[in-house]
Order: structure tokens, then C-alpha cells, then sequence
């Protein structure tokens, strides 16, 4: 059966569909039957035909890595579970999608439920888990009703509740709403969203989540994204899954391409098997009239800016080193973390040369400031104090040793805190101070400063006397 | 307990007045919010009902548009938790609300890609077409709420559809890619509606 999408919703060429096969697609609904008639629910058969430990085996074998940012492999993680554990299992799906430059799970929960659904039966079978929630934030109201009907349409069908489709296994899953903070896309700070009181992240090591986490029970939590590969893992096998794509990372990803760039979107690849200059160039259509591209962050707000005008280091077959474009590095994890940044979450910000990195490095700490969740002093503290001083040189204010102070601060945060929000939050301030110091440099001289954002600023630069 | 924990909320909320509350009803606690309240406990294992706070205040700010402080001393009796407790839920999170929003809540989002895409222009531009004064809006205050409590604007954090920036969301619905004749086209809706 050939697949049609609804016009001007086409996928590029280059891109292979997997995940948001059913996106935009044409006679495409959320509905059951309609999932169903497109030979749904047959990979849950199949996994429920199977042992559990024989479905981890499978995605073990597949070499799938956590599409929520950190990479960490999935079936992996699955493993974690102690051995010997009496205490019920539970799973959690991460729907919290709220790292800036991330809007692939959108589309999944909106416009495909029921391929989130299969994927996580299947997940908790292979984990032993009786009861599992859906952590979907607070800003999907509509999708919080689609899959709320899909998950009731499930149980109808004998999908979800007692003995599932005759194989003796029971399963619930619930949806549980967050409220609108980023931290609790940390899976021990949804943890304790879940279980109701203020989310501040746990420490860890010594106990992951899989060993000691929602009520102190093991627990698995994975993205959203990650538990619909498992559907695609089972329906292919985990030897074909790990051949596609690059070696340590296979499969696909969804990338999402904002900022500035003529065809912004969402676009699903074979890892590794497109450079930056061809995601850029030919899917997105190069930078807007009469600009030219400047910075690429490359997996979210809190990955590290990359410059586009440098060369990056790499070594050759024979073991010489040479050097590549920014443009030739390969969208996977990791060689973009080879090349000094992260993947993460896949959200690629572009931003071109009409943009000032000082503006855009003050709206991400802006970011971080406000989601701090308070816990560690040096994140409460540090976040803030660094807005305070890119909002200083932004305004023409600051003097040339505050760009300094501002790495300083940045430093002092990194691998201080419980979480890695300390990390998130100082890698832009580290990446964008050191690329780009120029730039912050210049604005501290009173003769460059740029006052460009409001009458009232321009009012205030009036009487600026330096 | 209850007692005590209801002299802590009225020592520690002060109702902040909102020109939007004629259009929200006043906190009571109905037969039907009480049995979804009992139903939303039944999603989580037996002696955890505690973690059902989220979900009931959701329900508590959807019908009455903010969370008061009678609402947090009933959802601490419900759940058997001191009132206290739920105040440091309700101050954590950004989606919950303790002023009245206009009928029509408008949220902008101002992060990274949005803000490249216009955002700050279109936050100005909501609270000049709607009459807020956005002078009224800081960081303990993020809601601006119009004069004849139809309108509030509050300026959000990533609303996860960065490609199509900027973004808007009024109460449950999305606008994505909003331009002066977006932006009159949903006030026309909204008003019409």
C-alpha cells in the first residue's frame, strides 16, 4: 500500500519515515480501527508470543540509544532492573518534550497515539511492569485528550487492562499531567512529580531509577520516541534494526530544524547518513535571502554551540589527521560529540549572520534562570547571576571583565549540582563565551554597544556614560 | 491537622485580585468535582494517593481558572497531606496558576527559537491590541490581565513547535506562525465564540 501525505506535508526524499510514517499522512486518523487496518498491534502480538527477556534481548541487540538526549542505551538500561527484585515494576513514558529546539514528540502523541501505546505494552512486558504512566506536559492539552481516547479505545480492545489479547498478562497505563517546568523532563525529578510532592532531581549514583525509583520500586524511564522504536525493533528484528545507520547509534532519528533556514520542520533520517551540509542545504533550503549561516546548536538549547565558519578536526583512515568543514560532520551522536557538542534531543537551532550571539545566549540563560528548580545553590544562584551579566553587556552595560566572570560562573556551576541541569545550563554560556568572544567583547565598549530592542533601552542608553 | 494547616494558607496566600474572576466560578467543592477527585486517586497504587495532587488541581484550575487557597486546603484534606505540602506543589510550577486569568489565557512563548522568530514583537503587540498593561507583568506576577477581564497574557517557556515559530497557545488551542492577521483572526474567533 502505497502512502500519499496531505499536500505541502510531504517528506523530503532523503528522509526515511518510520516514526512519523503516519504524520500528516492522507486518510490518516487517531483512531483504533484506523490503526488497526494499517497492521497495527502486530508487533505487540508477536513480542507477546515471545519471552520477556527474549524482547529486551532483541532491543539489546538493536543497539537502540534514548532519543530523549542523553543517548544512553535503552535495552541497556532495561537490565538495570535487579535481578532478584520482588517489588513491582514500573515504567514511565517521558512526554515532557520541553528542551528549547525539540518538537518531534508533538507529533507522535498528536497525531499517532496508538503507535506510543503499542510501544510501551511491548516495553512493559519486556520489563515485567504491571502499571505504567504517560508524563505528558502540561502544554499538550488537545494531545492529553488524544491519548487519553486512544488509551480507553486499548482497553476496549483488550490492549491494555487483564490478560492481554489471551497471554495471561495484565497491564494499566495512566496519564499523568505535569505542570509546566522543564526540570521534570529529569527522569528523577518526573519521578517525584509522580509521586506528588515538589520534583527537586534525586541523587545519583548509587541508585538509578531502575533500581530504586517511583516509590522506591524499580523503574524504567524512557522518551517517547525511544518506545515507539521498540515497536519498529520487534516488527524487524534487532539484528536488521542495528544494520541501518551509523554503527554505535543505528536507526532513525527525528530531526527538527529551527531558526533560520528556508523550510524549518521536522525531518526523520537514517542516522549518521547525512552530513549538516546536506540536512541545511538540500532538506532545508539553505539560509534565508542574502544571508549566510553563523552557528548551528546542534541537539537543543543546552548542547553546545557549533560555529559553521571553522574547521573541525578528525582522523583519516590512515591514522594522519586532517580537518573537515563543519558542513561534512555526520548527524549522529557521536560525531557531533566528537566535534566538541552533543546530539541530544535532535533539535538543531540555526541561526544565520544577522543574529547577535550576546541576544541569543541571553534568552537561553533567561531559559535556565527561570527553570532552575532551586535545589542546588549553585544552579539557583549561578543561573540568574549569569542572565543578570549577558542582560549587563546586552544593554551596553558591562565592562570587558564581566565576559569573563560570566564563563567564570559558568564553570563554577558545571558538575556542582544533583542533576544535570548545572551542565545543561553552563555548556551555552562556555560555548558562546568562547566562540564568540568577540562579539560580547565588542558590546562591552560603549562605543559598539547596540541598543537595538526597545524604545525604552534606547531611552536608557541615552545617559549611558562610560 | 486541618485546622492548623488552614491558618498557615491564610497567612501565606494573600488573594491576588483579578479582573478575570467574573468570568471563572467561585471555588466550591461540587459532588462532581469530589467523585473525579476520588476517581483520579484510583490511577495510583493503593496508600499513594498523594500523587494524584497534580492531576486534581489540573481539574481545580480548569473549571475555576486559578488555584485559591480554600482550593489547596481541600486537595491537602482529600489527600491527607497538610495544606502545606500542596502550596509548595502549586508555587513549583509554572502551569498552575494562583490569579484569575482572563476568559481567553494567552500564552507567548519568548525561548530561543520563537524569540528569533518574533516573539517579543508579538508579546508587545498582544498587550497593546488587548488593553494589558505590561508594566504589570514580572517575574512574581507573570500574568497580565486586560481591564475588563476577557484577555491575560503570559509570556511561557518553550512550547515544543519551535520549527514554526512564534507561537501562541489561547487556552488549549496552538497558533503557530502568528502574524498580525493571525493574531486578529483569533481574536475574531475568540470573541465570536
Amino acid at each position: 500500500m502505497s502512502i500519499t501525505y496531505l499536500p505541502g506535508k510531504e517528506p523530503h526524499p532523503k528522509e526515511t519515515r518510520r516514526i512519523l510514517k503516519n504524520v500528516y499522512r492522507e486518510g490518516w486518523n487517531q483512531s483504533i480501527d484506523c490503526y488497526l487496518a494499517d497492521g497495527g498491534y502486530e508487533s505487540l502480538k508477536k513480542a507477546l508470543g515471545m519471552e520477556p527477556k527474549a524482547v529486551t534481548e532483541e532491543v539489546k541487540k538493536s543497539g537502540l540509544r534514548g532519543r530523549g538526549g542523553a543517548g544512553f542505551p535503552t535495552g541497556v538500561k532495561w537490565t538495570f532492573i535487579p535481578p532478584n527484585n520482588t517489588k513491582p515494576v514500573y515504567l514511565i513514558c517521558n512526554c515532557d518534550e520541553s528542551e528549547p529546539g525539540t518538537f518531534k514528540d508533538r507529533f507522535v502523541v498528536h497525531q499517532d497515539p496508538h503507535q506510543l501505546i503499542e510501544g510501551m505494552i511491548i516495553s512493559c512486558y519486556a520489563v515485567g511492569a504491571h502499571l505504567a504512566y504517560i508524563y505528558m506536559r502540561e502544554e499538550f492539552p488537545i494531545a492529553a485528550e488524544i491519548v487519553q481516547t486512544a488509551l480507553n479505545e486499548a482497553r476496549e480492545r483488550n490492549f491494555l487492562g487483564q490478560n492481554i489479547q489471551g497471554s495471561g498478562y495484565d497491564l494499566e497505563i495512566h496519564l499523568h499531567r505535569g505542570a509546566g517546568a522543564y526540570i521534570c523532563g529529569e527522569e528523577t525529578s518526573l519521578i517525584n512529580s509522580l509521586e506528588g510532592v515538589r520534583p527537586y532531581p534525586r541523587i545519583k549514583p548509587p541508585f538509578f531509577p531502575a533500581a530504586i525509583g517511583l516509590y522506591g520500586c524499580p523503574t524504567i524511564v524512557n522518551n517517547v520516541e525511544s518506545l515507539c522504536q521498540v515497536k519498529h525493533i520487534i516488527a524487524m528484528g534487532g539484528e536488521a534494526y542495528s544494520q541501518q545507520g551509523a554503527k554505535r547509534s543505528p536507526g532513525t532519528r527525528i530531526i527538527g530544524v529551527s531558526g533560520d533556514v528556508q523550510r524549518p520542520g521536522f525531518y526523520e533520517i537514517i542516522s549518521g547518513s547525512l552530513t549538516f551540509g546536506e540536512l541545511l542545504y538540500d532538506i532545508c533550503g539553505g539560509p534565508k535571502e542574502g544571508r549566510q549561516f553563523k552557528a548551528v546548536i546542534p541537539g537543543g538549547s543546552s548542547s553546545k554551540v557549533m560555529r559553521t565558519d571553522v574547521s573541525y578536526k578528525v582522523k583519516n583512515a590512515d591514522g594522519t589527521n586532517g580537518s573537515i568543514s563543519f558542513f561534512d560532520i555526520p548527524l549522529d551522536l557521536d560525531s557531533i560529540a566528537q566535534h566538541g557538542s552533543m546530539a541530544g534531543s535532535g533539535a538543531v537551532i540555526v541561526m544565520d549572520d544577522s543574529r547577535s550571539m550576546p541576544w541569543a545566549l541571553n534568552n537561553i540563560n533567561r531559559f535556565y534562570a527561570h527553570e532552575s528548580c532551586g535545589q542546588c545553590t549553585p544552579c539557583r544562584e549561578g543561573c540568574p547571576w549569569m542572565m543578570k551579566l549577558s542582560t549587563r553587556i546586552l544593554e551596553g552595560k558591562g565592562a570587558p571583565e564581566d565576559v569573563d566572570m560570566l564563563l567564570q560562573v559558568a564553570n563554577q556551576i558545571e558538575g556542582k549540582t544533583v542533576c544535570a541541569f548545572g551542565e545543561a545550563a553552563s555548556w551555552p554560556t562556555q560555548a558562546m563565551v568562547l566562540k564568540f568572544k568577540d562579539e560580547f567583547l565588542a558590546l562591552t565598549d560603549s562605543k559598539n554597544a547596540i541598543l537595538p530592542h526597545s524604545a525604552e533601552r534606547k531611552e536608557q542608553g541615552k545617559y549611558l556614560t562610560r | 491537622m486541618s485546622n492548623s494547616s488552614e491558618n498557615v494558607i491564610e497567612a501565606t496566600i494573600a488573594h491576588q485580585p483579578s479582573p478575570g474572576e467574573k468570568y471563572y466560578p467561585a471555588f466550591e467543592v461540587t459532588a462532581e468535582l469530589d467523585a473525579k477527585a476520588a476517581e483520579l486517586i484510583t490511577h495510583y497504587p493503593e496508600g499513594k494517593q498523594q500523587s494524584a495532587v497534580l492531576p486534581i488541581l489540573h481539574v481545580i484550575q480548569k473549571q475555576f481558572g486559578y488555584i485559591s487557597g480554600e482550593a489547596i486546603a481541600w486537595v491537602g484534606e482529600k489527600l491527607n497531606v497538610s495544606a502545606a505540602h500542596v502550596l509548595g506543589v502549586v508555587t513549583f510550577y509554572p502551569g498552575l496558576r494562583q490569579m484569575c486569568p482572563g476568559k481567553f489565557h494567552i500564552r507567548v512563548c519568548r525561548t530561543l527559537s520563537c524569540a528569533m522568530a518574533g516573539a517579543d514583537n508579538l508579546f508587545d503587540k498582544v498587550c497593546t491590541r488587548l488593553n494589558i498593561d505590561k508594566s504589570a507583568i514580572d517575574h512574581h506576577h507573570p500574568i497580565g490581565v486586560s481591564p475588563d477581564g476577557l484577555w491575560s497574557i503570559e509570556g511561557v517557556e518553550c512550547l515544543a513547535n519551535c520549527g514554526f515559530g512564534p507561537n501562541m497557545m489561547v487556552n488549549d488551542v496552538l497558533y503557530q506562525q502568528v502574524s498580525d492577521e493571525v493574531l486578529e483572526e483569533v481574536i475574531a474567533k475568540c470573541l465570536n465564540a
